[in-house]
C-alpha cells in the first residue's frame, strides 16, 4: 500500500518463535506483538507490522531465547 | 539496500532446542556461539554437555560435543584439554549439575588451575526433574521438596559458588552476570568473551555464573520470571567479577612500581 512498507529491519521466523514476549519486553518501541494466527506448534508468535517505527536497535534479538529475530539496518 | 545486522551465529545448529518458552538458556547457548564465532575457534573447540535441562546441548551447538556423567563435566573437559592442549575446552553446567552433585569436579578443576571455561547456568532450582531445591535455591523460595519455602534450619544456605571458587589461586577468571535485560545480555557476552580469552591465553581456570531462569518450575510468565530473577536472585548472588587474572596484574605491577621508588 503505502511507499516504504517494503522496508524490513527486523524479521521474525515465525515457526521458532515460543511465543514467550521477551522480545515485547525489551522493545524500546512497543511495537512487537504476538500474532493471532498460531504457528505449526501451536504458539502465537511475535510480530512486527509497523517496521518504520523500529530503529535496528537489536534488542528484541538479543532477548530471544530461541535466535528467531533477524535483524537488518538500512545503508 | 539494508544489511543484517544481527543473526544466527555459525557455532549454533539450526535446529529447534527443546526449552520451554522463555527459558534463557537459548540466550546463553547464543552468547556462548558468538563467542566462539568471534574468537575464529569453531573448529578447535569442544564442547561438554551436562546432565539437566542442556542435556541435549550437544545438539545445538555446531561444535564438536561430548557428553558427561551428572555434574562430571569439568573432569571430562580436564581430560580433552590435556590430550589437546590446543583445543579450547568448555563445560556447560546448570546449578543442579555443578553445585550439588559435580562439587568435588568443579572445585578441584578450578583448583588445579585446567585451563577450561565452565558456563554455570544458575536459575536456583533443579528444571529437568520437576522443580526440587537446588543447593542454589534461595531461602524462602518455594519448590516441590520445599513447599513451604527453603527454611535455612531444615534445609541450609545458599551456596555462593562464584565465591567460592574466587578464592582458589588455580581460578584466573570468575565472574557471575545475568541475561534479564538487553544490558545484562551485552555484559554477559563480555565476561563470556573474557573468560574464553582467558583460556586461549592459557591463564588458568576461567568460569562464567550467568543467572538464569526457569518460568515453567518457579511457576511464572517467561516476563514474571525475568522480574523476580532482577528482584530476588541479583540481591542473593551479587553481579561482578569475582577474579580477572587482568586486573590482578595491573595491581601486581601498580605495587611493583612502589617498591621501586622506595629503594
Amino acid at each position: 500500500m503505502g511507499t516504504s512498507t517494503a522496508v524490513r529491519r527486523v524479521v521474525f521466523d515465525e515457526e521458532r518463535c515460543k511465543g514467550c514476549e521477551l522480545c515485547i519486553n525489551a522493545c524500546p518501541k512497543g511495537i512487537i506483538h504476538l500474532a493471532k494466527h498460531t504457528n505449526s506448534r501451536g504458539f502465537h508468535p511475535a510480530t512486527v507490522e509497523d517496521q518504520e517505527k523500529c530503529t535496528s536497535c537489536t534488542f528484541c534479538a538479543r532477548m530471544c531465547p530461541d535466535t528467531v529475530i533477524e535483524v537488518y539496518r538500512d545503508k | 539496500m539494508s544489511t543484517r545486522i544481527f543473526g544466527r551465529p555459525e557455532s549454533l545448529a539450526t535446529i529447534n532446542f527443546h526449552y520451554c518458552p522463555g527459558c534463557t538458556h537459548g540466550i546463553i547457548h547464543r552468547l556462548v556461539a558468538e563467542a566462539i564465532d568471534e574468537f575464529g575457534v569453531r573448529e578447535k573447540t569442544v564442547g561438554i554437555a551436562p546432565v539437566g535441562c542442556a542435556v541435549l546441548a550437544y545438539n545445538y551447538f555446531n561444535l564438536d560435543m561430548q557428553e558427561a556423567s551428572h555434574g562430571r563435566a569439568p573432569a571430562v573437559a580436564t581430560g580433552i584439554k590435556r590430550v589437546m592442549p590446543d583445543s579450547v575446552v568448555f563445560a556447560y553446567q546448570g546449578d543442579g549439575d555443578l553445585a550439588s552433585i559435580g562439587t568435588a569436579e568443579i572445585v578441584h578443576a578450578a583448583g588445579r588451575g585446567e585451563k577450561i571455561t565452565v558456563i554455570f547456568v544458575n536459575n536456583a532450582i533443579y528444571g529437568m526433574t520437576g522443580g526440587q531445591m537446588a543447593p542454589t535455591t534461595l531461602i524462602g523460595q518455594e519448590t516441590t521438596t520445599t513447599p513451604g519455602g527453603r527454611d535455612p534450619a531444615k534445609s541450609g544456605f545458599p551456596i555462593p559458588i562464584s565465591e567460592m571458587l574466587g578464592k582458589l589461586p588455580g581460578a584466573a577468571y570468575i565472574s557471575r552476570v545475568s541475561v534479564s535485560s538487553p544490558t545484562h545480555v551485552a555484559r554477559a557476552k563480555a565476561a563470556i568473551k573474557k573468560a574464553f580469552q582467558t583460556q586461549i591465553e592459557g591463564r588458568g581456570f576461567s568460569m562464567v555464573e550467568v543467572l538464569s531462569t526457569c518460568p515453567t518450575n518457579w511457576g511464572m510468565t517467561p516476563r514474571q520470571a525475568i522480574e523476580w530473577l532482577e528482584k530476588n536472585m541479583i540481591p542473593a548472588f551479587p553481579l561482578g567479577e569475582l577474579r580477572n587474572w587482568e586486573k590482578e596484574q595491573g595491581q601486581e605491577k601498580a605495587q611493583g612500581s612502589q617498591v621501586e621508588v622506595k629503594h
